[in-house]
């Protein structure tokens, strides 16, 4: 409860100085805008549902985005942990592909896809696939040896020996980078939604930027971080613990 | 529970065997053989485990090859009750690996009902130390694993789970998670998921070493009468000398690294029995005297270890 109190307080004093600083008239509204202006901004976009539109689109694109990437991260990382081979290849790979932000695919994605949906998701995958396949690569091999050899006295092998016992047993260490993978995915889809210009938060945003409405800019900058913070913080971190807690890592 | 009798039976008398409270046999062995062997050949029946020479060496980095198990040859007959005791670090728990095929010995051969180890199998389950369970699983669950990989209808697996919860007392914990339970009730969960996968033989790896003295003691108390209510063979790996007089038809001693097999014992004592009977007590102090001279051995190495650091 202190915690929250702090909270208000922080936030309070945030906003009451921006007020403030919107009060002095020191930058004109269209450069620095007002607290007000952004509110009105907010409840104008909801109240003639493109902030409501906006979110669906973005969110339908990140979760069938970022559901291919973990479906291929998955195959991608259990081949790399698997192998000797493949590890000192492919592994090394794609982690010196990790440096590449993931905007540098939209010319190509373009090219391939031209301005569609694809050439979007495109670029969500390439984003976050890296971080997610690093992320199982890692789980299989912090997970402790003794349930693979509890599974296979149990008489699991193979593709069950995977399924029912590897990749639960490695769960808690595939949440970490599992949430890295969606912050990714959800940078790479704004910053592409930002250039192709098909609905979602960051057209939205650019919207602001082409009628020069800074409430607005400032508004959808809200909402994505709101969006952010909702996902990561009270999704995945809640995930985390609970599997923490579940699997001893912690104490309950 | 009756007490058991005061007096300690001659060594040359059998010990009463299944003679527990529960005569009941869950899945006990076929006896089809019977019929056409006379009676006097079911003395010289095929060993549950046999192990035929096993050895064991891993290539380490600094010295060339350590020998962890040299040369180990047993026998195991269907439904004994076999403790392995030696110093830590002389390859017990190894064995018992071998045994369950997680892992190829070195050469030699083990055998299970006369046929070669390849790999795992469900008539073998170990209980590991660490036990292992599966805590993405509830007590059901875990219970329930080993009849899934062996795709046992689920009519039957429910009905199963039941009867070994049961057994182990913990039907009351069905849905609950491991990490809700207290460090006995895990071992009887390991317990019960073995015994569900219906292994002939249950290898237990010092599965009661990390229990306070009280939950070990009824612990025992439960696997003795489970050994008897199921009939299946037990190979239990220890280095608590009292707990393996306590629990074994027979105790073999290991040497300390390489791990050969140095005295056998044979505990002719009645049953049940319990830990604080001065003919266990007797009997522990006997394989204690000749395992000393191991620890001393595997403490010099330790200390030595210690020196050269």
């Amino acid at each position: 409860m202190k915690k929250l109190a702090k909270q208000v307080v922080f936030y309070g004093v945030l906003i009451g100085v921006w007020t403030l600083l919107a009060k002095l008239h020191i930058w004109p509204p269209y450069l620095f805008p007002p607290p007000w202006g952004v509110a009105q901004a907010l409840r104008d976009g909801f109240a003639d549902h493109s902030f409501w539109i906006g979110i669906a689109v973005t969110m339908k694109r990140m979760v069938i985005g970022y559901s291919l990437s973990v479906a291929l991260g998955m195959v991608l990382g259990l081949g790399v942990s698997s192998s000797k081979f493949l590890e000192e290849t492919l592994g090394g790979l794609l982690v010196s592909l990790q440096s590449l932000p993931s905007i540098c695919w939209i010319p190509l994605a373009v090219l391939w896809f031209g301005l569609t949906e694809k050439a979007i998701l495109f670029v969500v995958l390439m984003g976050s696939l890296l971080s997610v396949t690093i992320a199982m690569e890692d789980g299989r091999k912090q997970m402790p040896k003794i349930y693979g050899m509890a599974g296979r006295n149990l008489g699991a092998s193979g593709f069950r020996l995977f399924w029912s016992v590897l990749l639960p047993a490695s769960l808690p260490f595939i949440v970490n980078g599992m949430k890295q993978g969606w912050a990714f995915a959800w940078r790479s889809l704004i910053q592409a939604e930002m250039i192709f210009l098909s609905l979602g938060l960051g057209q939205l945003l650019m919207m602001g930027r082409d009628l020069s409405d800074m409430n607005q800019v400032l508004a959808v900058m809200i909402l994505i971080i709101v969006l952010g913070y909702l996902v990561d913080g009270l999704i995945f971190r809640t995930m985390e613990r609970k599997l923490q807690e579940k699997y001893g890592l912690v104490a309950a | 529970m009756s007490a058991s009798p005061q007096s300690s039976y001659p060594s040359i008398i059998p010990p009463p065997r299944r003679s527990l409270v529960h005569g009941s046999v869950v899945h006990g062995k076929p006896v089809s053989s019977v019929l056409e062997v006379p009676l006097a050949a079911v003395d010289v029946v095929v060993p549950k485990v046999a192990l035929d020479s096993i050895s064991l060496s891993y290539r380490t980095s600094t010295k060339g090859r350590l020998i962890a198990l040299d040369n180990i040859s047993l026998e195991v007959k269907p439904g004994e009750f076999l403790c392995v005791v030696g110093p830590s670090g002389c390859g017990k728990s190894t064995l018992l690996h071998l045994i369950a095929g997680l892992q190829p010995q070195t050469s030699g051969t083990v055998l299970v009902d006369g046929k070669p180890v390849t790999g795992p199998g469900t008539d073998r389950i170990l209980i590991f130390q660490e036990l292992g369970l599966f805590p993405w699983l509830t007590v059901g669950g875990n219970v329930e694993f080993g009849m899934k990989m062996k795709n046992v209808p689920k009519a039957e697996r429910k009905e199963k789970v039941e009867q070994y919860l049961r057994l182990v007392h913990l039907s009351k914990f069905r849905d609950s998670y491991i990490h809700q339970l207290s460090g006995g009730m895990r071992q009887r969960v390991a317990l019960a998921r073995a015994l569900a996968t219906g292994p002939d033989v249950l290898l237990m790896d010092e599965p009661f070493a990390a229990l306070d003295a009280q939950t070990r003691d009824l612990l025992h108390d439960e696997l003795e009468r489970i050994w008897a209510e199921t009939g299946c063979t037990i190979i239990f790996v220890t280095h608590n000398v009292r707990e393996a007089a306590r629990l074994g038809d027979r105790v073999v001693l290991l040497t300390f690294r390489p791990g050969r097999v140095k005295e056998e014992f044979r505990v002719n004592l009645p049953r049940p029995r319990h830990m604080e009977h001065p003919d266990v007590t007797r009997m522990a102090r006997t394989v204690l005297d000749c395992l000393r001279e191991e620890i001393n051995k595997s403490l010099e190495v330790e200390y030595a270890d210690e020196k050269a650091r």
